[in-house]
C-alpha cells in the first residue's frame, strides 16, 4: 500500500501501569513505559535501585505488569547475568518452554556509569544475551539531585554546586555509550523519549540481535534541572538538535547516525530552560558550546558523515 | 555404599554441587575457597552436571548472579571466603529477606587488615545477622554431607532460606581426608529436583523486591524471624534423615565424652579435633571433662544447647573471632546470652585464639580447661582471655 518507509506504530499495549509516583514531566517515566511497550511481554526484568524502581514498587502495590525484581544498586547486570543463565539452563533441560525471553537491566546514570560500572562491565564482557538500559538523567535524582559521572560540565547539583570559586559540576559527563562499545558487544544506542520511534526501533533491533546490547536513553528530569514539566519534550528535541545528546546505534562497532542534524542549533536555547545552568557566564557557555561542536563533529566521522 | 576415597575437602564440597546436580554457579576466586571454583568450573567443562558457570568479576557479582538464577527457578550454589563474603555482605540480606535457596559454601578466612588469608571465623561471624542458615562442619567429610543436605534445607517449601555451610579455611578446606562420598543414585533419592514457588517468568508476572514503607518494614523483619527459626525442624529431619539413609548423624549441637562432665569446652568447626584429643587425655587422667560441638550458627538451637550444658558447672567457650572492644568472642556472648537465666548456668568463660591461621594444639586446650577451672574456682568473672599471644 505504502511505498515509502513503514512508520513504526508505538504498541498500544501497557506494562507499565499507572498510578506510579513519578514527578510530573518526568521524562524517565515516558522513557521507561516506552521501553517496555517495545520490550512487550515476554521480558523479565531487572531493575537498579533508583528513581524509577521507587516510584513503581511501594509495597504492596506494582506498577510492573511484567516480571521484575529490584535487588540493590550496583548490580543489576550482575542480577541480569543469573537470570539469562538460569533461562539457559532451565530451557536446555526443558523446566521451562523454550519460548523466547527477553532478559533487561534496567538503571540510572548513577547506577550504570558510577557504583553499578563494574557489574556492567563484567555481564557485558562475558556477553550474556540480555540488554542493558541506562536511564540518563544526569545526577542522583532519587536522593535529592546530587552529581554522578554523568552530569554535564557546569551543571548545578546539590553536591556540584555552583559557589565563589566553582562553576558547578567541574567534570565533563562520562561517555556511557563508547565505554559500552569499548566491550566490542553487537549492539549500543542513544534514544530519547522525545523521538519515540527510534527509541522503539532500537529497542526491537536490541531484542533481535544475540548477545549483550547498551541502550543509553536521555531522560529529562524537570525537579532536578530546574525545567518547566511541560517543556520536558520540548527539552529532548532541543538536546538532540543542539547536538548534545546525538541519537546514533553502533552495530559491530559502526557508528551510524539516526538522527541526522544538518545545521546544530545554538546550546543557549538548550540551556536557557533550565534553572541548573542559570549561573553559567557568558565564556562558559561559549567553552561548552565548542566542546560540543567538537564532540558532534567527531562522532560525525565516526558515523561517517564526514 | 560408595567406597572410602582419599579427597580434599574443596574437591568434595564441588563434588557435593555437582551431585545435587546444580543448575547455575557464579563465583569468584579467592583463597581458600579457589579449589572448589576450580573443581566446579572443570565439572560444569567436562559436562559432569548440565549447569551454567558464571565466571564473575566479583563476590559482590557472584552473590547477585546467585539471587537473579535462584529467582528465575535454577538450583544455584556458590562459594567464598572472608573478604569475599565480605564484599557479598549486602547482597547477602537480600538473597534472605527474598526467601532464595542459594546454597554456598564460606572457607573461613580472617579478614584484613593486616592482609592474611588463612583460617578463622571473623568472615562467618560478620555474616551473622543476614538472615543465612549457617552451618559448621568440623570435618571434609561433614563439608561434604552438609553441601548435600544444606540443598535439601534451602529448597523445602517451609523453610526458603539460603544456607552456608562453612568449612575451615586450610584446616579443613585444603586437607586431603578419607571419606565416604555419595554416589548419585544415593544422592537424587534423598534430594529431589528443585522447582521454585514463584519463578520470574513472563507467564506469570511477578514484582520482586518492591521497597518497603515503615508501616510495613517491621512486620517484614518479624515474618523473617520467625520463619528462621521455624527451619529449625526441618534442618533436624533432613539430618535424620540423611542418617538413616548413609549411617552418618547430625544434631544442631554435638558432644563428645559429655558423660558426667562438669566441665566442658565448646567449640565450633575445625578445632573441635585436636580440642577431642585434649579431652581424651584429661579424661584418661580422671577429669570430668567433656566436649560440645556446636554445628547450627543460625538459626541458634537454644534448647539443645542449654540441654548440653545443664550438667556442667564450668564452661569454656573457645572462639576463633573477636568483637573488637566488645566482650571477646561472639560465639561466646552468645552462649552466654543463650545461658542466663539458666536455673543453673556454667561458670562461663570466653577464649579467643587460631586467629589468621594460628595452630591451636590439645595441650592449648588442655591449659584452656585449666585456666576455666581455676577461674571458676577462684569465682573470677573475667572477660576473655586471647590465647598464644607472644609478648
Amino acid at each position: 500500500m505504502e511505498q515509502t518507509a513503514k512508520k513504526t506504530s508505538i504498541p498500544s499495549e501497557e506494562y507499565f501501569a499507572p498510578g506510579h509516583r513519578a514527578c510530573i514531566g518526568c521524562g524517565e517515566v515516558l522513557a521507561l513505559r516506552l521501553v517496555c511497550k517495545a520490550l512487550g511481554k515476554d521480558v523479565i526484568i531487572a531493575n537498579a535501585t533508583g528513581c524509577m524502581e521507587i516510584v513503581s514498587s511501594p509495597f504492596p502495590n506494582t506498577s510492573w505488569e511484567v516480571p521484575w525484581i529490584h535487588t540493590l544498586f550496583e548490580n543489576t547486570a550482575a542480577v541480569a547475568s543469573g537470570i539469562e543463565g538460569a533461562l539457559k539452563v532451565l530451557q536446555r533441560k526443558k523446566k521451562i518452554s523454550e519460548k523466547e525471553i527477553t532478559v533487561v537491566g534496567m538503571g540510572g546514570d548513577g547506577g550504570t556509569s558510577d557504583i553499578g560500572l563494574q557489574a556492567l562491565s563484567g555481564a557485558l564482557e562475558r556477553g550474556h544475551d540480555f540488554l542493558y538500559v541506562c536511564f540518563d538523567n544526569e545526577a542522583y535524582m532519587n536522593t535529592g539531585i546530587q552529581r554522578s559521572s554523568s552530569t554535564p560540565y557546569g551543571a548545578m547539583t546539590t553536591t556540584s554546586p555552583p559557589g565563589k570559586v566553582s562553576i558547578g559540576q567541574k567534570t565533563w559527563k562520562k561517555n556511557m555509550p563508547a565505554i559500552a562499545v569499548a566491550h566490542n558487544i553487537p549492539y549500543v544506542a542513544t534514544a530519547n523519549p522525545s523521538y519515540p520511534r527510534d527509541l522503539i526501533n532500537k529497542v526491537n533491533k536490541a531484542k533481535s540481535i544475540k548477545g549483550a546490547k547498551y541502550l543509553h536513553v536521555y531522560s529529562v528530569c524537570p525537579t532536578g534541572w530546574r525545567s518547566a514539566p511541560e517543556r520536558s519534550i520540548q527539552l529532548g528535541k532541543l538536546a538532540v538538535e543542539t547536538g548534545l545528546f546525538p541519537l546514533y546505534e553502533v552495530e559491530h562497532g559502526q557508528y551510524r547516525l539516526t538522527k541526522k542534524v544538518s545545521k546544530i542549533k545554538p546550546l543557549d536555547e538548550y540551556l536557557k530552560l533550565q534553572g541548573r545552568f542559570r549561573h553559567l557566564t557568558e565564556d562558559l557557555r561559549k567553552e561548552i558550546q565548542e566542546r560540543i561542536n567538537q564532540d558532534y563533529a567527531q562522532l560525525q566521522k565516526k558515523a561517517g558523515e564526514v | 555404599m560408595t567406597k572410602r576415597v582419599g579427597i580434599e575437602a574443596s574437591i568434595a564440597v564441588a563434588e557435593a554441587a555437582k551431585l545435587a546436580r546444580i543448575e547455575v554457579a557464579a563465583a569468584y576466586p579467592i583463597t581458600p575457597q579457589t579449589h572448589i571454583v576450580e573443581s566446579l568450573s572443570e565439572i560444569v567443562a567436562n559436562g559432569r552436571v548440565d549447569a551454567e558457570f558464571i565466571c564473575v568479576e566479583s563476590e559482590h557479582s557472584a552473590m547477585s548472579a546467585c539471587l537473579g538464577s535462584s529467582a528465575t527457578g535454577a538450583r544455584t550454589f556458590t562459594a567464598t571466603a572472608g573478604q569475599g563474603l565480605e564484599l557479598m555482605h549486602e547482597v547477602l540480606y537480600v538473597a534472605s529477606s527474598s526467601r532464595l535457596p542459594i546454597v554456598m559454601a564460606v572457607c573461613n578466612r580472617a579478614l584484613s587488615g593486616p592482609l592474611n588469608v588463612w583460617g578463622d571465623h571473623s568472615d562467618a561471624m560478620a555474616a551473622r545477622d543476614c538472615g543465612w542458615i549457617q552451618i559448621f562442619s568440623t570435618s571434609g567429610q561433614e563439608a561434604f554431607d552438609q553441601t548435600i543436605c544444606a540443598f535439601r534445607i534451602a529448597e523445602d517449601a517451609k523453610v526458603l532460606f539460603p544456607v552456608m555451610v562453612h568449612l575451615d579455611g586450610f584446616h579443613v578446606s585444603h586437607v586431603v581426608e578419607p571419606m565416604l562420598l555419595l554416589d548419585q543414585k544415593e544422592v537424587d533419592s534423598f534430594l529431589p529436583p528443585y522447582t521454585y514457588p514463584f519463578p520470574l517468568h513472563p507467564d506469570k508476572p511477578v514484582t520482586m523486591g518492591a521497597f518497603a514503607p515503615p508501616a510495613i518494614y517491621t512486620e517484614a523483619r518479624k515474618a523473617q524471624e520467625e520463619a528462621l527459626i521455624s527451619t529449625t525442624d526441618t534442618i533436624r529431619s533432613v539430618w535424620d534423615d540423611f542418617g538413616k539413609r548413609f549411617g552418618r548423624h547430625y544434631t544442631p549441637v554435638e558432644t563428645y565424652k559429655a558423660e558426667g562432665a562438669e566441665v566442658m569446652l565448646l567449640t565450633m568447626g575445625s578445632f573441635s579435633q585436636p580440642a577431642e584429643l585434649a579431652i581424651d587425655k584429661m579424661r584418661d587422667e580422671g577429669k570430668k571433662v567433656g566436649l560440645i560441638k556446636l554445628r547450627l550458627w543460625r538459626p541458634f538451637p537454644f534448647d539443645d544447647l542449654r540441654q548440653a550444658v545443664s550438667g556442667a558447672s564450668v564452661l569454656a567457650v573457645f572462639d576463633r573471632c573477636l568483637s573488637y572492644g566488645g566482650t571477646g568472642g561472639p560465639v561466646c556472648s552468645e552462649i552466654k546470652a543463650a545461658c542466663y537465666g539458666m536455673e543453673k548456668s556454667p561458670h562461663i568463660v570466653g577464649f579467643v585464639g587460631g586467629l589468621g591461621g594460628r595452630d591451636v594444639l590439645p595441650e592449648d586446650f588442655e591449659q584452656i580447661l585449666q585456666k576455666a577451672i581455676s577461674d571458676a574456682e577462684k569465682g573470677q568473672d573475667r572477660a576473655y582471655e586471647m590465647i598464644g599471644v607472644r609478648e
